[in-house]
Order: C-alpha cells, then sequence, then structure tokens
C-alpha cells in the first residue's frame, strides 16, 4: 500500500513531473525561452532542495521504488547534471530557428524517467524508467530537424533503441516465466540455485539491452554518430545522466542477483569490459571530430566501471559512486566546453579538431576548463578523474581480477594518445584559413554558462586534491 | 613545514608567473629564477643543518589526507633526498638561465610548466606515502609533456616535437599505472594480514609478500622506474624527447627526471622487496650492461648533437643500474656520486647545445665543424665537459663511475669487466663529438658572437662543481652514507 510516508519520500519525483506538466502549459498558453528554462532550473532547484528531508527518512522501499542510499546519490547527480544541461542549454538554443521551449519538457520527461530507474525495484518500474528515458531523447536527438545529421541521429537511436528495449523486454519475460516474480529481490531469491538455461539467456538478455544504452562494445555502434550528429545538450545529457542511470540500475539488479557472479555470467561482463576498455579506446584514437571522440571515449569508461559490475560487492558500490561521481563532473565540464563552443547553435555543431586548435589565444578561460577536463578523463592526478581510475583499479587488484587491471592499465595508456592529441592542439597557434565564429559580444547566457563551467573545473581539482568527503559519502551508500 | 614549502613555492610560484606576464614580458622569468634561487638555499640550509647520522629523518612532515584508505600526505628528507633536492634547485636556476633568450613566445605559460615541473618532482624526492609519491610521479608529466610539445624544436625527417612528446608521455603514464597496479597489490596484501589500509611507505617495508606475488609486485615497481631511467628495451622515449625538447626541458630531462627514476628504486623498489630485487639483481645487471653498450654505441653514429647526448644518458644510466643491484656501499654510494655528477655534465652539455643551435640554427653536427676558429671560449667548455661526461680524472664522473665498478666488482666481476669497455666506447664518441663540432673543416669564415655574462656564469658555475665534487667527494659520501649502509645490510642479509 502506498502510504504518504512512501509520497513523501517520492516528493523529488514528483515535483519534476509537476515541472514538466507547468512547463507544458506555459507552453500552451504562451512561449518564452527565457521562463521555460527558468521554470526548469526552479523545478530542479526545488526537487533538490527536498531531498535532504527525504534523506533524513532513512530507507523506505514503496512498492515499486526503493529510496535508499544508492538512489539518493544517484538522484542529486541527475538534478545537478540536468540544472547544467539547462543552463548551458538555454544560450545554445537561442540560436536554434524553430520552437525552443518543447526542448526543456523533453529534459524534464527524461529527468523523471532517470529518477525512476535509478530507484527501481521491480522490473517494471526498471522498464518503465528505461522507456521513460529513452523516448524523449528521440525529440532531444532530433531536435535540431533541418540539420540531416541531428535528424540521424534521432533516428538511429530510436531504431536501435527499439531493438534493445525488445531485447530487454524478452530477458525480462524469461525471468519471469521461470520465477514468477517481477519484484527485484523476491527475483533473486527465487533465482538462487537455479541455473538452468532459460534464466541465464533471460539475464543475458537483458544485460543486452541495458548494454546497448550503456554504449558497451558491441552494442556501441550507434554511439559515435549519435554523439556527433546530436545537439551538444543533448549529448551531455547522454553522456551523463542517461548512462548513469542505467548504470545504477544494473548494478542493483547485480547486487541483488547472485546470478551474476555465476561462472558463465562473469566472464561474459569480463568480456564486455575489456572490449569496452580497449576498444572504444582505440576507436577514438584517430577521430577529428572532438564530439565522437569524446562519445568512443564513454564507452571506455564504461568498460572500466564494468569493473565494479564484475566485483559487485560492498566496496564496488563505493567505487561505483566515486567513479560515477568523478565522471559526471568531467564529462559535464568538457561537454559542456564543447556545448558553450558551439553556441548559439547555428549549422552543425563546430567540433572539429581544427577549430578547436589555438583555442587558448583566442578563449582562455574556455580552453582551460577543456583541458583539465581532457586530463581529467585520462586519469591524471590531481584531478578528479584519477580518483575514480584509482577506484576501479584498486578493485580489480583486490579482487584479483589482472586481466582487467592490465586492460585499464593498457586501456589508459591507449587513451592518452588521443586525449593529448586534443589538449595540445588547443596550445597550438591557430592555423589561419580554420573556420572560427568568434562571437564580438557574446551572449549574456554565455557569461552564465561560463561560470558554471569555471566552478566544474574548480570541482575536478578540489575533488582530485580534497576526495575525502567525497569518498566518504560514497562509502555510507 | 619546509618541506611543504619545497612542494608549494614552485606551485605557487608558477601560477604567479603566468599571470605576470601580461604586466611585464620579463617578470615571469625573474620570478622563476627567485623561486629556485630561494628553494636552493633551502635546501643547502637543510643540507648544512642536517645530522645525517641521527636518526632516520632529518625532517618530517605529516597530515592525514584520505583516512578511508589510510592515506596521508607524509614527507620526509633523508641525505639521498637532500643531495637530490637541491640538485633539483640548482637545476632549476640553470633551466630558467639558458631559456632566457631560447624562449621568447608564451613566456609566462613556459614557466609556468617549467615551475610546476620542478614542484613535482620535488615532491617525488620527499613523499614516502606512496600515493602520494604516484600522484606526484604522475603530475610532473603534463607540464613536462606542455614543455617538449609547445616549446620544442622540429627533428630531423620531420618529426614534431608533439609526437616526440606524445611517445614520453605514453610511455611513462603507462608504465606508472603499473606501478599503481604494484603499490595497490602492495597495500591490498599488507591490508589482508594487518587489517588495516595503509600506505605509509615505513608500514609497508614490514608487509609480508608471499613469494609468489613477490616477483610480480616488484616488477611493477622496477618497470615504472626502468622506463624513466631508462633501461633498454624501455628506452624509445628518450632520443626523441630529448633532442626536440627546447634547452630547458633536455636539462631538467637528464638532470633530475632520469634521477627521479633512479631515486625510486633506491627508496621503493630496493628496500620494499630485498629478496626478489636479489633474486633479479642479474637480469637488472644484464639490462645496465645492455644500457651501457648499447647508448655508447648508438651515441656513436648520431649526426644530431642533442641526440648524441641524449643516448650517451642511457649509457651513464647503466652504471647507476648495476651499482644499484650490486648492493654493496661503495657501489651504492658511487650511484648518487654519478647521478649527480651527470646531472652537471649533460645539463652542461645541453645548455652548450642550446647555445650552439642558437648561434648556428642547427643542431645537425654535419653542419657544423671548426667551431673552435670560430667561436670564441664556448668550445674550451665543450672540451671541459666532454672530458667530464667520458669520465677524465678530476671530474666528479670519474669518481662516481670508479667507485660503481669498483663496489661492483667483488659481486660480479664479469659484469664489471665487461662494463668497462663502456668506458672505451665513452672516449670514443666524446672524442667524435668535439671533433665534429669544434674541429673539422671550417664551414664558414664568419666569426660567431660569443658567450654574454649568464651564459659565461652558468657554465662556469656547473664546471667548478664538476671538478669540486671530482677532487673532494666526501660531502656527497657523508650524507648518503646512512642510507647505503642500511641498504648494503639489507642485501647482504638477504644472501646469507
Amino acid at each position: 500500500m502506498l502510504t504518504l510516508e512512501h509520497l513523501v519520500a517520492l516528493t523529488p519525483l514528483i515535483l519534476i513531473g509537476a515541472a514538466a506538466v507547468t512547463v507544458m502549459l506555459g507552453i500552451a498558453w504562451r512561449r518564452h525561452h527565457a521562463a521555460t528554462a527558468l521554470t526548469t532550473g526552479l523545478g530542479l532547484i526545488l526537487a533538490l532542495l527536498f531531498l535532504p528531508m527525504v534523506a533524513g527518512m532513512g530507507n523506505i522501499d514503496t512498492p515499486l521504488l526503493a529510496v535508499d542510499g544508492l538512489s539518493r546519490f544517484s538522484t542529486v547527480l541527475i538534478l545537478l547534471s540536468t540544472l547544467v544541461i539547462t543552463l548551458l542549454a538555454y544560450p545554445y538554443l537561442e540560436g536554434h530557428e524553430g520552437a525552443r521551449e518543447e526542448f526543456y519538457l523533453l529534459l524534464l520527461c527524461a529527468v523523471a524517467g532517470a529518477i525512476t530507474l535509478v530507484s527501481a525495484r521491480h522490473l517494471a518500474t526498471l522498464f518503465l524508467g528505461v522507456e521513460l528515458l529513452s523516448m524523449p531523447l528521440y525529440g532531444m536527438l532530433a531536435y535540431r530537424f533541418r540539420e540531416p545529421t541531428s535528424l540521424e541521429a534521432g533516428i538511429k537511436y530510436l531504431v536501435l533503441s527499439a531493438a534493445a528495449t525488445a531485447f530487454l523486454l524478452f530477458g525480462m519475460a524469461l525471468l519471469y516465466a521461470r520465477t514468477g516474480e517481477l519484484e527485484l529481490a523476491a527475483l533473486a531469491v527465487e533465482l538462487t540455485g537455479n541455473r538452468d538455461a532459460w534464466v541465464l539467456a533471460g539475464a543475458a538478455l537483458m544485460i543486452v539491452g541495458l548494454g546497448f544504452k550503456l554504449s558497451l562494445v558491441p552494442f556501441h555502434l550507434w554511439t559515435p554518430d549519435v554523439y556527433q550528429g546530436g545537439p551538444a545538450p543533448t549529448a551531455m545529457f547522454l553522456a551523463t545522466v542517461s548512462k548513469l542511470a542505467v548504470f545504477v540500475v544494473l548494478l542493483r539488479v547485480a547486487l541483488a542477483a547472485p546470478l551474476f557472479h555465476d561462472d558463465w555470467l562473469q566472464p561474459v561482463l569480463i568480456a564486455l569490459a575489456l572490449l569496452s576498455m580497449l576498444a572504444g579506446n582505440l576507436l577514438a584514437l584517430f577521430q577529428d571530430n572532438l564530439k565522437r571522440l569524446l562519445g568512443y571515449s564513454s564507452i571506455a569508461h564504461f568498460g572500466y566501471l564494468l569493473v565494479a559490475l564484475v566485483v559487485a560487492n560492498e566496496m564496488a558500490v563505493e567505487a561505483t559512486g566515486v567513479y560515477l561521481l568523478t565522471y559526471v563532473v568531467t564529462t559535464l565540464a568538457v561537454f559542456g566546453a564543447v556545448t558553450v563552443f558551439a553556441s548559439p547553435c547555428e549549422g552543425e555543431d563546430g567540433a572539429a579538431l581544427a577549430d578547436y586548435r589555438g583555442l587558448f589565444w583566442r578563449r582562455p578561460w574556455l580552453a582551460g576548463v577543456l583541458t583539465l577536463g581532457l586530463l581529467s578523463l585520462a586519469g591524471i592526478p590531481p584531478t578528479a578523474g584519477f580518483i575514480g581510475k584509482f577506484y576501479v583499479i584498486a578493485l580489480a587488484v583486490e579482487a584479483g581480477h589482472w586481466w582487467l587491471a592490465g586492460g585499464i592499465v593498457l586501456g589508459s595508456a591507449i587513451a592518452l594518445f588521443y586525449y593529448l592529441r586534443v589538449m595540445v592542439a588547443l596550445y597550438m597557434p591557430a592555423s589561419e584559413d580554420s573556420p572560427i565564429r568568434i562571437q564580438d559580444t557574446p551572449h549574456k547566457g554565455l557569461r552564465a554558462s561560463m561560470v558554471v563551467l569555471l566552478m566544474l573545473a574548480v570541482l575536478i581539482m578540489v575533488l582530485g586534491i580534497y576526495p575525502a568527503p567525497m569518498i566518504g559519502w560514497a562509502n555510507a551508500l | 613545514m619546509t618541506l611543504v614549502w619545497l612542494i608549494v613555492l614552485p606551485l605557487i610560484a608558477g601560477v604567479l608567473s603566468w599571470l605576470v606576464e601580461r604586466w611585464h614580458g620579463k617578470a615571469p622569468r625573474w620570478i622563476a629564477l627567485a623561486t629556485m634561487t630561494l628553494l636552493f638555499l633551502i635546501g643547502l640550509a637543510l643540507w648544512w643543518h642536517g645530522d645525517v647520522g641521527q636518526g632516520r629523518w632529518l625532517a618530517e612532515w605529516r597530515a592525514a589526507w584520505i583516512p578511508r584508505f589510510g592515506i596521508e600526505v607524509h614527507l620526509a628528507l633523508d641525505g639521498l633526498s637532500v643531495v637530490l633536492v637541491t640538485l633539483t634547485a640548482l637545476l632549476g636556476m640553470l633551466a630558467v638561465l639558458c631559456s632566457w633568450t631560447d624562449v621568447t613566445e608564451r613566456v609566462g605559460f613556459f614557466h609556468f610548466n617549467l615551475l610546476w615541473v620542478l614542484g613535482g618532482v620535488m615532491g617525488v624526492f620527499l613523499a614516502l606515502d606512496l600515493f602520494l609519491f604516484f600522484l606526484f610521479w604522475e603530475m610532473m608529466l603534463v607540464p613536462m609533456y606542455f614543455l617538449v610539445a609547445l616549446w620544442g624544436h622540429a627533428g630531423a625527417e620531420g618529426k614534431t616535437p608533439v609526437r616526440a612528446a606524445t611517445r614520453f608521455f605514453i610511455y611513462t603514464q603507462a608504465s606508472g599505472l603499473l606501478m599503481l597496479v604494484a603499490i595497490l597489490a602492495l597495500v591490498f596484501i599488507h591490508q589482508s594480514g594487518s587489517g588495516v589500509y595503509s600506505f605509509n611507505y615505513e608500514v609497508l617495508l614490514s608487509a609480508d609478500v608471499p613469494e609468489a606475488l613477490r616477483m610480480p609486485v616488484m616488477l611493477g615497481f622496477f618497470i615504472a622506474f626502468a622506463v624513466k631511467l631508462p633501461v633498454p628495451p624501455l628506452h624509445g622515449w628518450l632520443p626523441d624527447a630529448h633532442a626536440q625538447a627546447p634547452t630547458a626541458g633536455s636539462v631538467l630531462l637528464a638532470g633530475i627526471l632520469l634521477k627521479t627514476a633512479a631515486y625510486g628504486l633506491l627508496r621503493f623498489a630496493l628496500p620494499l622487496f630485498p629478496e626478489a630485487s636479489q633474486v633479479f639483481a642479474p637480469v637488472a645487471m644484464a639490462l645496465g650492461l645492455a644500457g651501457i653498450i648499447y647508448g655508447a654505441v648508438l651515441a656513436c653514429g648520431q649526426h644530431d648533437m642533442k641526440r648524441l647526448i641524449a643516448y650517451t644518458s642511457i649509457s651513464h644510466m647503466g652504471f647507476v643500474l648495476i651499482a644499484l643491484y650490486a648492493g654493496t656501499a661503495l657501489a651504492l654510494q658511487g650511484a648518487v656520486v654519478v647521478m649527480v655528477a651527470h646531472a652537471f655534465s649533460s645539463a652542461a652539455l645541453f645548455m652548450l647545445s642550446g647555445q650552439v643551435r642558437e648561434r648556428v640554427h642547427s643542431l645537425d653536427m654535419r653542419d657544423m665543424g671548426g667551431l673552435w676558429s670560430r667561436l670564441p671560449v664556448l668550445p674550451v667548455f665543450f672540451l671541459a665537459f666532454v672530458a667530464a661526461s667520458l669520465g677524465m680524472p678530476g671530474t666528479a664522473n670519474f669518481v662516481g663511475e670508479f667507485m660503481v665498478l669498483f663496489g661492483a666488482f667483488p659481486v660480479a666481476p664479469v659484469v664489471v669487466v665487461i662494463a668497462c669497455t663502456g668506458l672505451v666506447l665513452a672516449a670514443i664518441y666524446s672524442l667524435l663529438l668535439m671533433q665534429r663540432v669544434n674541429y673539422g673543416p671550417v664551414q664558414s669564415e664568419d666569426p660567431l658572437p660569443g658567450p654574454d655574462r649568464r651564459e659565461y656564469g652558468t657554465l662556469l658555475a656547473l664546471l667548478v662543481l664538476v671538478i669540486l665534487f671530482g677532487l673532494y667527494p666526501q660531502p656527497l659520501l657523508d650524507t648518503t652514507a646512512p642510507l647505503t649502509d642500511r641498504l648494503e645490510l639489507l642485501f647482504t642479509a638477504e644472501a646469507e
């Protein structure tokens, strides 16, 4: 039964839903870009403010959603990331010639999906969350439909995502057929000791479905095109919120179901992790488009993080928390810089490496943020990314998975090549004929974006130099 | 607290010199120079006042950092560190001075990177917490990368400095991550025995590593240090990085960065894994021999002056490696002397090549020849440092190499005999360098400008130091004696 306590625990989700409705009604009444963005921001902040109150109530299990440490942690990350994305999307969309307001509506719907997903304790909410997260993304990716690449990204994501959903559903159906349960905890109990082919197939199919959303190799084929073609804020959402939510739910399933420690399934996960680390990094090597390159790099990063799923113990949760936090902050900074660089949008987002050449000598702060972000992605101390990498290597070493540790080392070495390539280009003298758009009078929204980016850059350094509070938080999950 | 300042000062000065560039073009240079002079004085004061016979550390500073894993900010200074810290500060001063006219673009950013490399190196020499050590180890790479990539010179056959810098970065970073894996393995092994996480050096010294894991974990450390030293076949980054770096970059690379590797072996790899090191010693010495011969032979065949000097570094570091794994106190002290002497002589040679390059606009020795008649004073310095590099008695290099060979002989006579051929080869490549640059047919009759006061002063200072330590190396030996004695004990205890 749903009680009042449950309702209070779900306030953040409800508030996001309310914000989405408000935005929709607002658009129906009168279109106003700034007001819509502001409403979205307020909704997100309000939901954030409610979280400490929810935290005071302890862990609460509603029939379909679990409000516990992990879900609160992820919700905070989701809300904060979306807030950053909203702030950066505003000046970006100023250049969009079509309707701008619906973007925020889609964004809020996707956020609601993400929050549902990270709190899911039932296969029904899991599926609902995945779909609620993905559906708005089709629209957000194809938002700049006059650009062929944006449209292509949207349709590609739609088709492949639908296929992945089919896998996911089929996997769930198989598990349900064998156990008669949909609730994760009950499912786990039923599965203990059950090792027949149908159960394994069901679990494997679910991994395929979720692996697609995480763009693990070999389910990654959509990633580069979608990252490159989609509008920069959407790519940012895809790389942070969407991946975070899906990974958290996967971790939840892995922690609950002993199935994942099976002799048969674990090698599959290890293989997926190794493939993603190596293939993601190798494919990124010679990319000339920064967004594409970041797409591949995000594949590799989730390869590293899969180590947590393979190990799946107490420390794995902590490591996931730390890694996701550092990854999200870093990715927001990097994609944020790309977004600001492309704002206000006109034509296809300029993200070719040639465009970035000599950026430091034209826009030093932007280039500085990008440099720090790239260093953090590469895991160089003393940035936040290093702490994340430290955790996954520690996890692999502690559990004695030497192959995975070796894969991380090799992957990081390969990754350095392309991160350095981008980084050094920022400081090169700009080539004469590079197509540069220099804003004479920067949009005033861009100034706010720059402040946000600088805050993220500071955060990257602070988390790298003084990670104790972050670790304490993740440790308590 | 002094120890913290040794690291933090260059970092702060780095940011400062970047910021002041917009007000005054020369200001970054002066800030950098003043900082390094201050650090040098601090280093000397620590050396002067520290009594190495008393206790384990001259100075120590610790504070909790990441309690979850027992990670601390733990800095400490002993005889070896004080020598290397002072050396770092000195070479830092020289690096600033030698780029005074060499670097004219992006001066502020250049000095930012320079000072951050130096700060990172200071950290490496002072950190006693393995996590902190790794952090500094990696931290010095990024600014070094920028130094080579942005201010480097294109090499022969269209090699870009970016390529050389990337190579350097990937080699060191990848091997560094191997070390991180090894550190973590060590920490978890210790944790499974004692129940507490600790990255503290002194605590981990007592970790009881199971027999089967000793060798792999030790190798994790060894490979990281071997790449930096460098030991063939892991030296691939060195010739390009040295040859294409700006003068200051080469000075830092050869003078200090290579020494961090020898320091790492002395401080961590040997004491943490005495048994495994003992077993591994023959292999390490063979690698050292390979380095000596390979570096010397390849040096003979180079046309690029800086590449030649770079290869001689491989050769000299081979002696250090042999000494470290011979494990006698005499050899270990010899290694320290070689490190210091090589820092002086190679830094001087790189500075000289930089100065020749500024005048002749080439580093290709085929474009040179006959400089003795065209260029006042500099060829004399050339002769002096080439003599030092080949180990002429009276220079510090001679003392070091002699001690290494003498100290290693009781342990590994065959190795020493073969290593001696390295000295012959050293004479060949040194004279080749001297002959091709300064003698031979004159390429042009135009006289070239001699050294100004800055160039004169720096070279003279280095020359004085080389001869001073050549005639009276005792201060170096006294300060490092407690450490080397302890290491010898460790080694002989294992052998019995």
